[in-house]
């Protein structure tokens, strides 16, 4: 049961974000981004992080990652999320040991 | 538009009981994902307690697991907290609309809510504040066992993952590039996806193969937020709890 200064120093970094993303409901206008370029911007982050995140693992890796993220986008259309990492992890471990 | 509060208030007990009713399917919803973000954490070097720390104090599935696939040892807290500060970014929205049906709410009850506004703890409140006004007990009732559900799940999979071992060896280090497919497939029905995701992808792929590192997440996110924003019409109007996928995490 250690706590590591750097993780907790982390964590707290990570909940203080976290709780004035939420707080900020408190001060901000009514108004405020709920129509137009703004709202596109925000409602964009998500998708544009996560995007961010796995595309050089995705396209820039090897034809193993390529192709498991390929069947992990198709499973993803389709099915619900426990079922996609299920089939996103299999693929992988498949197609890393097959073609590398 | 939120029901004026009855003269009557409702009993307290009645209410947080709806609360409980309404998140239970949630709260056994989030359990697997709990579970492997934990088993990823142990994998990290986490211990159950930073797990369960983390669990309770940033109280956010998508950024959490962001957060691990970032995680570095020692930890570096400024990227951790400026990631989180992004992918959680979008809760100003969500509490900016959902502290409009916060008039039952007293002193400090709307700040201690607010520390909670999970996207399942928004939706529900969101639901239940278009059908009638929105309580305290209502709020706690959802929230009180989706956080046990959370800390409990995260905990347990961080005991099981020091177990288990290195991840690589079962393709298990591919889960996160599989949850982020999965949840990126949750948001495809928002404005400005496709330009979003395209922009993105391009740039941090460009990004990381000139200069591999932390510097094409932020690019890409850059270069897709900012597409998102040039493809936007001018009259898209404010979000809705219908806007959000009910997700499976915190």
């Amino acid at each position: 049961m250690n706590l590591d200064p750097h993780t907790l120093w982390a964590i707290l970094a990570m909940g203080v974000a976290t709780y004035a993303t939420r707080l900020a409901g408190l001060i901000v206008p009514p108004g405020f981004a709920t129509r137009g370029r703004l709202k596109a911007a925000f409602e964009a982050v998500p998708a544009a992080v996560l995007t961010a995140l796995i595309a050089p693992t995705v396209l820039a890796t090897g034809p193993a990652e390529s192709l498991a993220a390929a069947i992990t986008i198709v499973a993803a259309l389709r099915l619900p999320l426990l079922a996609v990492i299920v089939i996103g992890v299999v693929a992988a471990a498949l197609l890393r040991a097959t073609i590398g | 538009m939120p029901s004026p509060p009855p003269r009557s208030s409702p009993p307290a007990r009645a209410e947080f009981r709806d609360g409980v009713v309404t998140v239970l399917p949630a709260v056994a919803a989030a359990l697997p994902f709990g579970f492997l973000l934990g088993a990823l954490a142990a994998s990290k070097g986490l211990s159950p307690l930073e797990m369960g720390l983390m669990s309770g104090l940033v109280f956010a599935g998508g950024s959490q697991f962001v957060a691990l696939d970032l995680w570095t040892s020692p930890a570096a807290w400024m990227s951790l907290g400026l990631a989180a500060l992004i992918v959680n970014v979008r809760h100003v929205l969500m509490g900016t609309s959902i502290v409009r049906k916060m008039e039952r709410f007293r002193g400090v009850a709307k700040p201690i809510a607010l520390f909670f506004l999970a996207d399942e703890i928004w939706a529900f409140a969101e639901r239940r504040a278009a059908e009638r006004s929105l309580t305290p007990a209502f709020y706690a009732g959802t929230t009180v066992p989706m956080v046990a559900g959370w800390l409990v799940s995260t905990v347990a999979g961080t005991l099981a993952g020091a177990v288990l071992g290195d991840p690589k060896i079962y393709g298990f280090d591919f889960a996160f590039i599989a949850i982020f497919i999965g949840l990126l497939a949750g948001f495809r029905h928002k404005t400005g996806f496709l330009p979003a995701i395209l922009a993105s992808a391009a740039v941090a792929t460009l990004v990381h193969l000139v200069w591999p590192g932390p510097a094409s997440i932020a690019a890409g996110a850059a270069a897709g937020i900012a597409a998102a924003a040039l493809a936007a019409r001018p009259d898209a109007d404010a979000p809705t709890a219908d806007d959000l996928d009910p997700g499976a995490m915190p």
